[in-house]
């Protein structure tokens, strides 16, 4: 509906002629796509391959920092105490400053700083670096509601029997905050998705890049929409999935209630 | 004499400012059962947390098996694996399956072998009949079902003794019977169980003695026949008059 509302204004609407060629001629939409080395065009296909490794490293290394960050938060060990004032800190912090300042601040600060091998790393581990750390406090945060929203008698059923309070955490509680932060977690994996996007302040060459160095070459925006078609495939499985867990998990909760 | 299994000793228990067990004194025997009679409030759950250490208690002594469970240096989750306890609210595992409940804590608390621990979980099942259910998950058990599970899980353990805190209490009225059933089996069979209960004909039947808590302390302690039929306390003869007559 929506869609074909838009459709209709681009015939229509004055101008709408112009705007069909500078966003959707099909031409320029597939130059920007297959790139030109001749004319030191990048291809945004190869740029959006980037965008997914990126995307695929900093997720499987904010579940388990997230995690770890989120265990260590909700601990009651009196040694762990540094660590834990550390992590609330920690969340406060990253969950508080914008993700591109987190991205500059990484990505220029440690190379400017000559720390030896800390400051000669390329654009894109500075890129991961800061991604990890920002979606690790939104994710230790999802974590920590589904842990607590485990009732403190599965606890107390498994200290009675004796389990002790790691393998209490492992067999009883994580399991059970795992299944339901899931829809929770993907739709933080869809902003992640996104904000791969921002790399392109470092001057890594990811799809969104690509597109912007193509559009400045040929004066045309058709680079921009098929960036965009790009995070789309991958954005929109994903958002589905989420909206099938969320249903399956309220008519799960609704059948038990009845 | 025979030695006690478990002994408390003037046990004194405070929440906060109030004091709800004021000093209570109990033993019980191997192969004893004792029920624990007492109006809500009373302080039966409270009493049974504290024998599994899931409370910790102000004054006075828990002796198990001729070892104190204050002293300092003693493994709390180890004294737990020997004293089971189930729940009024059963409080199965939900993510797991009926055998792995029921295997969970052999499994991972005592860490033996998994064929063993699996062949007693299976035997466990066919004495609370529902070897066919093994596989189901406990939100597709009835409460009745899903409480003898939560029997089974705790005996998993192997346990010295077995605490039950009015585990029929939560139950639809039909359901009771069985699970009442299986408590009767394992005394026959010599298990070593303290529970607290509402059932006055249970405990007549069941139980070695009673004895009643009222308002923090133990007023009576009897042989069932004699709590019932010749009781001594005027809190007794009070708390009897109250519940429904029994034969
Ligand atoms: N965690 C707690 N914090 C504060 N007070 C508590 C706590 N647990 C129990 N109490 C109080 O201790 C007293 C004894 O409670 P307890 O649950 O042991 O009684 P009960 O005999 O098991 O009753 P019921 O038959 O209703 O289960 C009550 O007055 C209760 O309010
Ligand atoms: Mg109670």
């Amino acid at each position: 509906m929506v869609l074909a509302v838009v459709a209709w204004v681009l015939w229509a609407a004055p101008g709408g002629k112009a705007v069909r060629e500078f966003f959707l001629s099909p031409t320029h939409a597939w130059r920007s796509f297959i790139g030109d080395p001749a004319e030191g065009l990048s291809a945004i296909w190869r740029g959006f391959l980037t965008n997914i490794w990126m995307f695929v490293v900093c997720e499987i290394l904010v579940l388990v920092f997230g995690l770890l960050i989120a265990v260590v938060r909700l601990s009651s060990s009196p040694i762990l105490t540094p660590l834990r004032l550390l992590s609330v800190v920690y969340t406060d912090f990253f969950r508080g400053i914008p993700i591109i300042l987190v991205l500059f601040i990484v990505g220029y600060g440690l190379p400017g700083m000559s720390l030896g091998w800390i400051s000669m790393q390329s654009p894109a581990v500075y890129a991961c670096i800061a991604l990890t750390l920002t979606y690790s406090a939104y994710v230790a945060e999802v974590y920590r509601a589904g842990i607590n929203a485990v009732p403190t008698n599965q606890v107390v059923a498994s200290r009675a029997l004796g389990l002790r309070q790691g393998a209490t955490l492992r067999y009883v509680v994580l399991p059970q905050a795992i299944r339901n932060v899931i829809p929770p977690l993907l739709n933080d994996f869809i902003s992640l998705q996104k904000d791969t996007a921002l790399v392109s302040t470092l001057g890594i060459v990811d799809a969104t890049q690509a597109a912007h160095i193509f559009s400045s070459q040929s004066f045309n925006f058709a680079g921009y929409t098929v960036a965009s078609l790009l995070f789309l495939l991958l954005t929109i499985p994903m958002t589905r999935l989420t909206d099938r867990l969320i249903a399956r998990d309220r008519s799960r909760r609704l059948a038990y209630l009845s | 004499m025979t030695k006690n299994m478990l002994e408390l000793q003037n046990v004194h228990k405070r929440f906060d400012d109030r004091e709800v067990l004021h000093g209570v004194s109990l033993t019980l025997a191997p192969n004893e059962v004792v029920c624990l009679l007492g109006s809500s409030g009373s302080g039966k759950s409270t009493l049974l947390r504290c024998i599994n250490l899931l409370e910790r208690i102000e004054s006075g002594d828990i002796i198990f098996r001729e070892q104190s469970l204050l002293d300092e240096r003693i493994d709390v989750d180890l004294v737990r694996r020997h004293i089971g306890i189930v729940f009024q609210a059963f409080n199965l595992f939900p993510h797991l399956s009926v055998l792995d409940n029921i295997t969970l804590g052999p499994l991972r608390a005592r860490g033996r072998a998994k064929s063993e621990v699996l062949d007693e979980a299976y035997e466990l099942l066919e004495r609370i009949g529902l070897k066919s259910r093994a596989g189901d998950f406990p939100d597709q058990l009835s409460g009745g079902q899903q409480q003898r599970v939560a029997i089974a899980r705790a005996l998993a353990m192997r346990p010295d003794v077995l605490l039950l805190d009015e585990v029929t209490s939560a139950l639809d009225p039909t359901l009771v019977g069985e699970v009442l059933d299986l408590l009767t089996d394992l005394a026959r069979q010599g298990t070593t169980m303290l529970i607290a209960t509402h059932e006055m004909q249970f405990a007549r039947d069941v139980a070695h003695r009673v004895a009643l808590l009222d308002e923090g302390r133990l007023v009576e302690v009897a042989p069932a026949a004699d709590f019932f039929d010749r009781p001594q306390q005027a809190a007794t003869i009070d708390f009897l008059s109250r519940v429904p007559k029994t034969q």
